[in-house]
């Protein structure tokens, strides 16, 4: 089967079709609204938020089974953002699926929100798990992972964990009981974006080689671009497949993903952007609405 | 008012086993009912639930940070997770995952945290929380329970599983002293009163409630007619039984195994501060560790015996007289 790219996806009996061209405008529409979402607060977690885009479009625009009409539908996959201060590009994606609608992001973080700085199960449509104290959202995921398959029920489970949170000791005690378990409906995708808040991580805790560690660690793992929808829907989708192990997938990302201006600037976990760095925001914002074309709202 | 068995004897079944038997009758009837252990499946008897029902009883291995946070998981599908540990690993080890994962993210669970206070005896001052009813009742809406004998215990398990939330309940592992009979019902807000007095009340829970009670008759033979209450429900506290016996007795003597700062004394001490100044004593830890002992040597180390009870209520008596 091609998809609209032109590409032939049938790898070994599994369906790797993708409309990459449609995967592509979705991750344009989610690092649109994050950026305007951001703008309009005056600060917040850039760097972080733009690095997971594109694994956010290839899961809720393609991967996922959800039903943005019904969050809490018992079918549905979950996804646990456990890297909580990427929130803002969740939420973004989350308007753009039509959970809420888009106007709320625009309430990022002021008083009485239903958008906090990190995701808020019980305040807004569609997250899953409250997180925002690194390294709890992994095991909330493996918690459910478990769940599901003590149940043998078929739904996946959704994380992605943030590199510097890896940091954490919490997060390889929720990898050994997922390997234990052998949890394969569960999905860890690493934002490995180099830097946490104070600097390189591997200057702070240098991470060494995830693919050897999560290997180490019982895990199917994968490193893939992650700014590539393509490869990280085939790296899931093969990791579903091998239906043994619990799934890990490291994106090689960088902070600020897509707006080079963010990308190039040396402080850009939390921004709050000078001049300079509005007129590239908004030259940004400029570009991607332009691309995305008058119809899509912005 | 209950009656309690003058001679203070001990159950003949210890609350370990009470736990492990109540937490597979309730997986039986609810298969949402799961179990969670950080390895210590032997020392509270759930590995009897594994053997029998593998799927409900979750052996996590020495994690407990990551216990707390599947138990939230678990929780989000729907299922009902009971985690035992030690109250310290429950409490100090796991406080971030209760209070985000747990309470703060409005997820349900129910934690049994064992080997209350001094009765961790051999295992000394790693193993020996006197703070855990303390950090726990900081958590805002989380219930906190102290039970004193296995009716108690057996009630409350059976109540929290119907109830949405987070419920702290800490507890011996071994043998208590029978304090009610097997159709005592039990309340959340409703401290129980064992014996009735006119001058002083005794205001204790789990292992303290005997000692009180011992106290109490000692207190008999001096003239002293001492009250006894059973605060297992901590949190919420019976602030309308506390006022109602600090107005008729105007002296109050609380009695915990768990540091006076933090638990009961202190949940006891801002009712009466805030609704009915009265004096007051409380028997506790004091700004100290524990260690490794018997626990009569730890009873007395830490002065939480009878006597010591007794001689807190002769100091706050005197003083109403003066």
């Amino acid at each position: 089967m091609f998809d609209i790219a032109g590409h032939l996806f049938t790898k070994g009996g599994i369906n790797m079709s993708l409309d990459t061209q449609k995967l592509e405008l979705f991750r344009d529409e989610i690092r649109l609204k994050t950026l305007k979402e951001l703008y309009n607060l005056g600060f917040g977690h850039y760097g972080g938020s733009l690095s997971i885009v594109e694994a956010l479009a290839v899961l809720y625009g393609k991967v996922m089974k959800i039903d943005p009409e019904n969050p809490n539908w018992e079918e549905r996959d979950y996804f646990i953002l456990s890297k909580g201060h990427g929130g803002p590009s969740l939420y973004a994606t989350l308007a753009a699926k039509g959970y809420f609608p888009e106007d709320l992001l625009y309430t990022l973080n002021q008083n009485g929100t239903k958008l906090p700085s990190h995701p808020d199960k019980n305040l807004t449509p569609g997250v899953d798990m409250t997180t925002g104290s690194l390294g709890q959202g992994i095991s909330a995921a493996v918690g459910v992972a478990l769940s599901h398959k003590l149940a043998h029920k078929d739904n996946y489970t959704y994380c992605i964990v943030g590199d510097g949170e890896l940091n954490e000791g919490q997060c390889w005690e929720a990898f050994q009981f997922a390997a234990h378990h052998r949890l394969n409906q569960l999905v860890v995708l690493v934002d490995d974006n180099k830097k946490q808040l104070d600097g390189l991580t591997k200057d702070i805790i240098d991470p060494l080689d995830f693919v050897e560690k999560f290997n180490a660690f019982g895990f199917y793992v994968r490193r893939v671009d992650g700014a590539s929808v393509q490869e990280i829907y085939e790296a899931i989708e093969k990791g579903k497949a091998q239906n043994a192990k619990p799934i890990a997938i490291i994106l090689d990302t960088v902070k600020g993903q897509g707006v080079p201006y963010l990308e190039e600037k040396a402080d850009n976990h939390h921004i709050r952007p000078s001049e300079a760095d509005e007129a590239a925001i908004l030259s940004a914002v400029d570009e991607l609405e332009t691309k995305l074309g008058k119809g899509v709202k912005g | 008012m209950i009656t309690a068995s003058k001679n203070y004897e001990l159950e003949s079944v210890e609350m370990r086993q009470v736990y492990a038997n109540t937490l597979m009758e309730m997986a039986k009837a609810n298969p949402q009912v799961i179990g969670l252990e950080a390895d210590l499946m032997s020392a509270i008897s759930t590995n009897k639930i594994i053997k029998e029902i593998p799927n409900q009883l979750i052996n996590t291995g020495i994690m407990e940070a990551n216990m707390m946070g599947v138990a939230a998981g678990l929780s989000l599908t729907g299922r009902i997770p009971f985690v035992h540990t030690f109250g310290q690993f429950a409490t100090r080890r796991a406080f971030d995952q209760l209070f985000i994962s747990g309470a703060y993210a409005k997820t349900n669970i129910k934690i049994l945290g064992s080997d209350s206070g001094v009765t961790a005896e051999h295992n000394g001052g790693t193993h020996m929380a006197f703070e855990d009813l303390g950090l726990v009742r900081l958590i805002p809406n989380c219930h906190v329970y102290e039970v004193s004998d296995s009716t108690m215990l057996r009630y409350l398990l059976l109540k929290v599983e119907k109830e949405h939330g987070i419920h702290y309940i800490r507890t011996i592992r071994k043998n208590a002293v029978k304090l009610y009979p097997e159709n005592e019902v039990f309340e959340a807000g409703k401290g129980k009163v064992l014996r009735e007095g006119e001058d002083v009340t005794i205001i204790a829970s789990g292992i303290m409630v005997a000692e009180s009670l011992k106290a109490a008759d000692i207190l008999q033979q001096q003239g002293i007619k001492a009250a006894v209450i059973d605060m297992f429900t901590i949190k919420p506290i019976d602030k309308d039984l506390i006022v109602k016996y600090a107005q008729t007795t105007k002296a109050i003597v609380t009695a915990e195994n768990h540091n006076i700062i933090g638990g009961l004394g202190s949940a006891v001490a801002e009712v009466l501060s805030e609704h009915c100044p009265t004096l007051m004593k409380r028997i506790g830890v004091k700004e100290q560790f524990g260690q490794v002992g018997k626990l009569e040597y730890l009873k007395e180390f830490y002065q939480l015996t009878a006597s010591d009870i007794t001689s807190a209520v002769e100091e706050v008596v005197m003083s109403k007289k003066d």
